[in-house]
């Protein structure tokens, strides 16, 4: 038997070599550097690097290739824009987590027990959640660009991996931050079970790992539809399972509002791109021809989760909780563009999926300011009158729920506009009328919001908004001058991603 | 420059210019806001004065590119029909500011908010009658919300919050249905030469349409602009929006607003599906007409003086609908004529209302009497807005009472005959509460209530000069209007019913 070495293109997976190498340096230092500069040099190593890999990835933006390992990883303009989205919303996250008062100060330490107390006392920091940020976002960045399942699969275990660590990071309420990571990782592990089971029906009707070969698969029609099927639907588990979709969503409420919120911006942002990125590819490549038989089944799971998401985030109290089934039903509006199966539907998903993204970030970066002295308030109640006490603030916050309703000049009317109506091109008046029904009953619960803020009178319970650090004040404004100018003036982007996204098959 | 948009960027300059003004500057922001809209008022007149009636094609017109990949512009213009509802806007837009002089203070916020949202506002009012775009016009149509939102919620009376948020409910569904038509005419224009939102293009598709399609899609815009009308049963949130509102917001609201409604069924109904308009004439008369009736009797029954102004509108909005749906000139001229002749009636009550209810600090009729022997100048104020609304001969509304009446019967007498009784029922509206807070004994309590100061008068005579004027004289809009009419209605081939000579001749 002979072994050839593999031949990769290491200019075009720099981004990804260059954020794991940050990871690594991240794991050094925790275990070399002395505590006090951990914090600092972490910082700086986390931003370094992602900031380098989207450096390296924008000098190889014309170098498109499908070999750029192998055949494992397509290198092509939509996994370009994808994993820009994701270096972008990770930079801007790194910003949150830097503010590291919703972390704990010591993960390990059993919560309520002398080692916790002597560690707040002591004011230790995580400074392990920096190289777990990193791994993630290498898996992140892996994720959409995989052509093979055995790829897919590593990527999605190493963006998985360390987020269900982060989720169990919160400083406050940490049994219930613990449980959450817990619940995260028992109900991900089940739904990477179903993702391998997928690719092994898969394997058996192709005889091929690559998305290629089961692209040729599919078109010659020669093998047992039944097994492709089972693949499409156990692969379909495991991704819809990781986009927050229903019914695989149970576990993002609990999830959302569990995590330090930091995380739980970069977790809704970030893995929303790369989980989306995924599927978009392996529909569009490999299984677009044939649509008949998994179209209906995600028409089906698309209305069900745009309509239960929005009917069900009208009736929560907590903020996080609200926000992440606004998340569930941003989903469903996302798996429109997934549905599409159109040059206009990919565009229109990248378009949004960064804007959602962004957005998401800042509404999240704006959930830990509004405190009390026993942390972050996420009662909905306590939120009334946050426009008398810090108006600025407030209207940002309003300006990201207007962009997640689709109120028009702001970046979401656009998404949605653009996504929507690729999704009617296509033939779907099922989703297009689904999706503006949903979005009347969003706009109720965004708008309940609103009102809280701006004409309730504060509550005196000692609710307060903080004076956002630096790095906190970057992201949110970042995010708001991005929602603000790709609703107003979106051509540009819109123009680029229309060049640009193209999956290589 | 465009005149169109030299008078949408004033408001918006005004807006800025007053941002810069500190706060506790009340008078110099009253100045600045009121400086502003003369300005446009002036600029509006003479935009007026330039406009060719006999030209029946769009004028002013300005086309500048604004997201090309999906063939959306920034394009405006006017024709007869817009011009008119313009000019009425920015008529209106001072004397609200001039009459409403401290309506600013008693809110949530600083009077410098309160004028910067109805400055805003001014601007958006523009460009919602002017827009040739339909996606340009779907953006302010839904943008709109916004600042009426935070008018009615932040500077309103009562239950001012939860009016504000059941007029944004209704609006955004409504709006949201509009969103879906307007998808699916963008994508249906691309099987005729390419994605468009021109609004001249567009008018050709409706040959190109399955009748299926065309009702639909006619639907989604009629609801939309039937709840902004509003036309029964979709007119619940008007007479709590008004209630709660200050009369300057109500004004406009009720006055300017609402108008979008009405003219959106005549620019995009008619125009965009003739069919289907036709399809759904008798149900839309059937609905005009219980309008009418209904929005009669509950003005009847009014006890609250700015409701009994709502439902008054109810009614006059029935016969708007009515003349419009009639599908004859005449019946377009007078509806057109009518919005305007009831912007400036429903100013002039509401105005007046207005500053009765300040001086006597209740809204409830019953409370009034007498005012006629302590405050002639108020008290007769009223009366003339009163008749005007009611339709006397003499006055401006007669004349387009008069003229959609007389449209409508020639084409649909029975809906004609029993709308007459909506102007026996008006004098019944009109004279009860006239007879009630005007005449008979002072009601203890009303005898020291002081007439209206200078500024008041200046802010009313203008409002009656109009109704007055046009009542006996109104050649110079009607001039305009008919061949504007006219011509809309040739354009998608409605033809008016030749007179049948009579049998036995």
């Amino acid at each position: 038997m002979q072994f050839f070495a593999p031949i990769l293109h290491y200019a075009q997976l720099a981004p990804m070599l260059i954020v794991l190498a940050g990871a690594l340096i991240g794991v050094l230092i925790e275990a070399f550097a002395p505590r006090d500069s951990r914090h600092s040099s972490q910082l700086f190593i986390a931003l370094f690097s992602l900031v380098a890999a989207l450096v390296a990835l924008l000098r190889m933006r014309n170098q498109t290739s499908i070999d750029a390992a192998m055949g494992s990883v397509s290198f092509d303009g939509a996994g370009i824009l994808l994993q820009a989205s994701v270096l972008i919303i990770a930079i801007l996250s790194v910003f949150l987590i830097a503010d590291q008062e919703n972390f704990t100060a010591l993960a390990a330490s059993v919560p309520g027990s002398d080692e916790e107390r002597q560690a707040l006392q002591t004011d230790l920091r995580v400074t392990e959640v920096y190289p777990l940020t990193l791994f993630a976002v290498a898996g992140m960045l892996l994720f959409p660009v995989s052509s093979d399942l055995i790829t897919l699969f590593v990527a999605l275990e190493m963006l998985s991996l360390p987020l269900y660590l982060m989720a169990g990071l919160s400083r406050r309420r940490r049994l219930m931050s613990q449980e959450a990571a817990l619940k995260y990782f028992l109900l991900g592990a089940f739904s990477s079970a179903f993702f391998l089971l997928g690719i092994a029906y898969l394997y058996g009707y192709s005889g091929s790992l690559t998305f290629l070969g089961i692209q040729e698969s599919v078109t010659g029609g020669a093998g047992n539809d039944v097994f492709l099927l089972l693949g499409i639907a156990f692969i379909s588990v495991g991704l819809l399972f990781k986009v927050g979709a229903v019914p695989f969503h149970a576990w993002s409420p609990d999830v959302y509002q569990g995590a330090p919120t930091a995380i739980t911006g970069f977790m809704a942002a970030a893995t929303k791109v790369a989980a989306f990125g995924a599927i978009l590819r392996i529909f569009y490549v490999s299984f677009a021809n044939a649509e008949w038989q998994w179209k209906p089944a995600l028409i089906l799971i698309a209305i069900i989760t745009m309509v239960f998401g929005s009917v069900v985030a009208s009736t929560q109290r907590d903020i996080k909780r609200t926000l992440a089934y606004s998340s569930i039903a941003h989903a469903g509006f996302l798996l429109s563009g997934v549905i599409a199966l159109s040059k206009p539907g990919l565009d229109a998903s990248v378009f949004y999926l960064f804007v959602y993204g962004v957005a998401t970030l800042g509404a999240f970066g704006i959930v830990t300011l509004v405190c009390d002295s026993a942390g972050e308030v996420g009662d909905l109640n306590r939120w009334s009158g946050l426009g008398k006490r810090s108006p600025i603030i407030a209207s940002a916050f309003a300006l990201f729920l207007l962009s997640f309703a689709g109120i028009p000049l702001t970046s979401g009317f656009i998404g949605k506009f653009s996504i929507f109506s690729a999704a009617y091109e296509s033939g779907s008046t099922a989703i297009l009328i689904a999706g503006v029904l949903s979005s009347a009953i969003a706009a109720f619960f965004y708008i309940r919001i609103i009102v809280l803020m701006f004409f309730k009178d504060p509550v005196e319970d000692g609710t307060s908004v903080l004076i956002p650090s630096a790095l906190t004040t970057i992201t949110i404004s970042i995010s708001a001058v991005i929602t603000l100018i790709l609703g107003i003036y979106p051509a540009p982007l819109i123009d680029f991603i229309n060049a640009n996204a193209f999956f290589l098959r | 420059m465009n005149a169109l948009t030299t008078m949408m960027l004033l408001p918006l300059l005004g807006s800025v210019l007053i941002a810069l003004i500190p706060t506790d500057q009340v008078l110099r922001i009253k100045q600045a806001a009121l400086g502003t809209t003369l300005l446009v008022a002036i600029s509006g007149i003479l935009a007026w004065i330039k406009f060719d009636s006999a030209n029946t094609s769009m004028q002013f017109v300005q086309s500048a590119s604004w997201v090309p990949s999906f063939g959306i512009n920034y394009s405006v213009g006017v024709d007869g029909l817009a011009i008119v509802l313009i000019l009425m806007s920015v008529l209106l837009a001072p004397i609200v500011v001039l009459a409403g002089w401290n309506e600013s203070e008693g809110g949530r916020w600083s009077a410098k908010v309160f004028y910067i949202l109805i400055l805003v506002l001014e601007t958006l009012i523009i460009g919602v009658f002017a827009a040739t775009d339909v996606f340009l016009f779907y953006v302010i149509f839904e943008v709109m919300l916004i600042p009426v939102y935070f008018l009615i919620g932040g500077f309103g009376s009562g239950e001012r919050a939860a009016a504000a948020v059941k007029f944004l409910l209704f609006s955004l569904f409504g709006g949201l249905l509009m969103l879906a038509s307007i998808i699916g005419l963008w994508v249906l224009s691309a099987t005729n030469g390419g994605h468009t939102f021109d609004l001249a293009t567009l008018s050709d598709l409706h040959n190109w349409m399955s009748p299926t399609t065309q009702n639909f899609l006619f639907l989604g815009f009629f609801i939309a602009f039937a709840i902004k009308a509003p036309v029964w049963p979709l007119h619940t949130w008007l007479p709590d929006a008004a209630a709660s509102a200050s009369p300057g917001t109500s004004v406009l609201l009720l006055g300017v607003l609402d108008k979008v409604g009405t003219y959106g069924m005549i620019r995009f109904c008619l125009t965009l599906f003739p069919e289907a308009s036709k399809t759904f004439t008798p149900l839309i008369l059937v609905l005009a007409v219980i309008s009418i009736i209904y929005g009669a009797f509950l003005a009847i029954g009014a006890k609250d003086i700015k409701r009994l102004i709502a439902y008054t509108s109810i009614s006059h909005f029935g016969f708007i609908t009515m003349g419009i749906f009639a599908m004859t000139t005449q019946g377009h001229s007078g509806a057109t004529l009518y919005m305007f002749n009831h912007g400036f009636s429903t100013a002039a009550l509401f105005l007046v209302a207005g500053w009765m209810i300040s001086r006597r600090g209740s809204s409830t009729i019953a409370d009034f009497g007498g005012l006629q022997r302590v405050t002639p100048v108020m008290a007769w104020s009223f009366f003339i807005a009163g008749m005007s609304s009611l339709a006397l001969p003499g006055l401006s509304s007669f004349v387009s009472e008069f003229l959609v009446l007389v449209g409508t019967y020639t084409r649909y007498p029975v809906a004609a005959v029993i709308a007459t009784f909506g102007i026996v029922l008006a004098a019944l509206y009109i004279l009860i509460p006239v007879q009630k807070a005007l005449h008979g004994p002072t009601t203890p309590g009303n005898e020291n209530l002081p007439d209206l100061n200078l500024r008041e008068k200046i802010a009313i005579a203008p409002v009656i000069a109009i109704i007055v004027a046009l009542g006996f004289y109104p050649a110079p809009l009607l001039n305009v209007i008919n061949p504007a009419s006219a011509h809309v209605l040739k354009v998608q081939g409605f033809t008016d019913p030749t007179p049948s000579e009579s049998a036995g001749k």
